[in-house]
């Protein structure tokens, strides 16, 4: 049986990995650029409920922190009432 | 020109005072004028480590203060003429340490020393920022584990948000030093490996450094690891990581990674 669970035993290091990426996107998104981000949050989102109807729980706006280049990421589900009512 | 260093980490006890008395050392074998600073006031270690721990008579808050001048507190290493340690007080409150003290010592090295390496206490609080503060470049000090590679990328926002160059809108250079790494556990998937941290911080790689006894000999003896033993691990781990500061070009190899086919079919650890 101890044999068995050996052999079967899951490397733990992807775990880590992956726990870490999530971790870190979270917290880069909060530390540092908590400012930054939700002005842009705020401003964005003015600037399209000009035109269209939005559900503010349906908008996520991150920080992705690279060596040379950040990247924000603004995901907005608009309901098809809204994007009929734009076009 | 004179270049400031600083050794951070945010985590404590992942190598950061080994780290700078090793590459301290392997620069100053290199000819070169070094001073190694240390930081952490109340809790200083580096002249344990350097050997030195029975000399030290002035310190980095005796002259932040004004108390004894900036020759008066350098202890020149036995071994190395080029080698140089400013100790931190161990009774003083690190409260004493002040931007503008610590602004003027570290300009004044800068008129006579080649490389000034700040040893950062853990932490991001006073004495971890001050280090940082002055630094051209930082020298990023990170295990491969998951509490290590979370404080170094909190410590690496800090490096771009609360220094004198990031404020002043230049780059701060960063480099990762992955230290007590495994590269048989890595290799069985037991520890993140080399490449696994380099995605999650995104800087770039200035060496690995390899679990080994022969760390902590050095430290029992008081001596860098690149002075006790040249010849061993991590001694020449260390050497490589100081000459790519030094802006050489030096193949990365992994320490211990070119085993036998007996050492890995009983899984005996390289270094």
């Amino acid at each position: 049986m101890s044999l068995f669970s050996f052999l079967n035993r899951r490397s733990s290091a992807p775990m880590a990995r992956e726990r870490l990426q999530v971790l870190l996107a979270h917290e880069r998104a909060q530390v540092g650029h908590s400012d930054l981000v939700g002005l842009l949050r705020e401003e964005i989102l003015a600037v399209i409920a000009r035109h269209v109807q939005l559900d503010q729980d349906k908008v996520n706006v991150t920080m992705q922190r690279g060596e040379n280049v950040s990247t924000l990421e603004v995901d907005i589900e608009i309901p098809v009432s809204a994007s009929v009512r734009a076009a | 020109m004179a270049k400031v260093i600083v050794v951070t980490s945010g985590k404590g006890g992942v190598g950061k005072t080994t780290s700078t008395a090793a590459l301290g050392a392997a620069l100053a074998q290199r000819g070169e004028k070094t001073v190694v600073v240390d930081f952490d006031v109340g809790l200083r270690n580096l002249d344990l480590v350097m050997g030195a721990e029975r000399r030290v008579v002035y310190d980095l808050i005796n002259v932040v203060q004004g108390d004894a001048k900036l020759s008066q507190a350098l202890i020149r290493d036995k071994r190395l003429e080029t080698l140089f340690l400013l100790p931190a007080s161990q009774t003083r409150d690190k409260d004493n340490l002040t931007a503008e003290g610590v602004e003027r010592v570290i300009d004044e090295l800068r008129k006579s020393f080649d490389w000034i390496i700040c040893d950062s206490p853990a932490g991001i609080e006073r004495g971890a920022t001050l280090a940082m503060r002055h630094a051209d470049t930082a020298v990023v000090v990170t295990n491969p584990e998951v509490s290590s590679v979370r404080d170094s990328d909190r410590i690496i926002g800090l490096l771009d948000a609360k220094t004198k160059k990031a404020e002043n809108g230049e780059r701060m250079e960063k480099h990762l030093l992955l230290t007590r790494y495994d590269p048989a556990r890595a290799e069985r998937g037991d520890m993140l490996k080399v490449d696994d941290v380099l995605e999650i911080l995104s800087i770039p790689l200035l060496g690995i450094i390899p679990e080994s006894m022969d760390v902590l000999r050095a430290s029992n003896l008081g001596s860098p690891v690149t002075l006790a033993d040249v010849s061993c691990a991590p001694a020449i781990a260390y050497r490589d990581a100081a000459r790519r500061l030094a802006g050489e070009q030096v193949p990365m190899t992994i320490p211990g990674e070119r085993r036998g086919f007996m050492n890995k079919l009983f899984g005996r650890r390289a270094a």
